[in-house]
Order: structure tokens, then sequence, then C-alpha cells
């Protein structure tokens, strides 16, 4: 699974390698929810600074699991995204639901 | 449309592991144009988006096949055109329209939008019960 999961103090922090596509996203939102029951934490980070390509289905994902730790009141910060990556996240708004770390000058750079 | 100067035609089945096969082959063969590995990835990005539409929504649980043509035209224009002949789309513009999804789950329905955002044209042509087509054209600049 190209997935790493670790406990980071009060967060959990999940971190992506390889290209996150629709055939990818199904496996990676398994083992990401799977993560999210077991350990409830307050925070979800999703990490992509090893992503490698990623199209809308990485949108989706990120979505969906805002969706599943909204149900218990969790946030949702991600990390490593790439201009490009960025710029496909900002079509949906994302940095008004999420927190977004490291490139901050690719947040502002994508628009 | 002229005539392209080189050519590729791709017949693939709509398995959802051949959505990275895909979008390496039309970049590869894109890639005899010198252009920026940005070029590049757009490319790869939007033909991810348009191939994905056709087996997740063009055949849904059936498996058909997914016709692509890439060619390359003067003055470094690009030209992709994906087909289906899925359950087509009854109306286009509401598609087309972000974040709008026919499909639940985790569908962001930003396809088209991305595809839109990283080419420099994009037409979509279907008809209900017959199929999809999407083409996609980009004018890529000669790397310096
Ligand atoms: N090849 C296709 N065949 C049938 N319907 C399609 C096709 N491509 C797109 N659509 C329709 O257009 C909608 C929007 O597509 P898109 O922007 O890629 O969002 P998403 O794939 O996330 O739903 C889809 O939900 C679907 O209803
Ligand atoms: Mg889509």
């Amino acid at each position: 699974m190209p997935l790493t999961v670790k406990k980071q103090g009060e967060k959990l922090v999940a971190s992506i390698r390889g290209d996150i596509d629709h055939h990818s996203a199904l496996a990676l939102r398994n083992a990401i929810d799977e993560a999210i029951s077991r350990f409830r934490s307050k925070t979800l980070v999703l990490d992509f600074s090893e992503v490698t390509f990623m199209d809308s289905s990485g949108v989706g994902l990120v979505l969906g699991r805002y969706r599943n730790i909204c149900a218990y009141g969790g946030e949702l910060e991600l990390r490593g995204l790439s201009l490009r990556h960025m710029k496909i996240m900002k079509l949906s708004g994302i940095e008004k639901i999420a927190k977004i770390k490291g490139g901050e000058e690719n947040v502002k750079a994508a628009k | 449309m002229l005539k392209p100067q080189n050519e590729m035609k791709l017949i693939l089945k709509s398995h959802s592991v051949n959505e990275g096969f895909a979008r390496v082959a039309v970049s590869a063969f894109a890639a005899q144009i010198d252009m920026t590995l940005e070029e590049l990835s757009d490319i790869k990005t939007a033909v991810s988006e348009a191939v994905t539409n056709s087996i997740v929504h063009g055949y849904g649980r059936k498996i058909g096949n997914i016709y692509i043509t890439c060619g390359i035209y003067d003055n470094n224009l690009i030209r992709i055109k994906i087909r289906d002949n899925g359950c087509g789309i009854e109306d286009i513009k509401k598609a087309m329209e972000p974040m709008y999804s026919s499909l639940g789950g985790d569908r962001a329905g930003l396809g088209f939008s991305v595809m839109e955002c990283f080419t420099d044209k994009l037409k979509v042509y279907s008809k209900p019960g017959k199929g999809t087509s999407v083409i996609l054209e980009k004018r890529v600049s000669i790397k310096c």
C-alpha cells in the first residue's frame, strides 16, 4: 500500500506515495478510513509530498475524508502539495475548509 | 482540421487499471515535441480525467472500448480525442459545471474543470445511449 500512517502527538498523519487517480484512490480511501476510525484523532493530516501524479480523484479523496472526520468534529490539514496539485485542489475551494501547511507560497501562486 | 504530421491510435478496455497506462502512453507519444515537463504533466492530467470519465461514467459496470487518438499538428499543436461507446451525456452544459457529478461517493465533479484548466481547448460531443467524445487541444511551446 503506497500509504504510511503515523500518530504525531494529537495528529494522525497519512502520507501518500505515487499516483493518485480513480484506480488507486479506492485502496487509499479504504486504508485512510480504516486509520481514521482506529485512531479518531482530532486532526487528520494528509501529506502529498511524495505524490507523483494527481488528478481530480485526489480532490474527491480529500473531500470524502473531510466529510468523514467532520462527523465527529475532526479537522483536516494538507501538507506537501506541489504548485500543480494545489491548483487542482483549489478548484474545489478546499482551502476554505482545510488548513494547508508547507508551501504557503504555492497557496498564493495557485490563486 | 489539417492532416497531422504524426498520429497514434490506441484502443483500451475500460478497466480502471488502464488509466495510468493511457495517460503515460499519450504523454510518451506527445513528448516527441520538445516541451516543458509542466506541459507534459498538463497533458497527462487532462487525459487521465477524460479516460476516467469513460470508465466510470460512460461504461460504469460494463467493460467497453476506449478509443484514443493523439495527433501532432503544425506549430506544436497536440490534439487528443478520447471516445467511448458508453451511456452518453444528457445535458453537456450541466455536466461541465464545476463540482457537478452525477455520481455520489468520492467524485469531485471537477474532471471537466481540470481538462479546461490544463489545455487550450476542450470540446465535448455526446449522444445519450451512443457515447461520448472529448477533444483536447494544447499548443506547447518549444523548450528553452
Ligand atoms: N464519458 C462520459 N460518459 C457519460 N457521462 C459522462 C462522461 N464524462 C462525463 N460525464 C458526466 O459528466 C459529469 C461531470 O464529469 P466530471 O467533471 O469529470 O466529474 P466527475 O467525474 O467527478 O463526476 C459526470 O458526473 C457524468 O455525469
Ligand atoms: Mg471525472
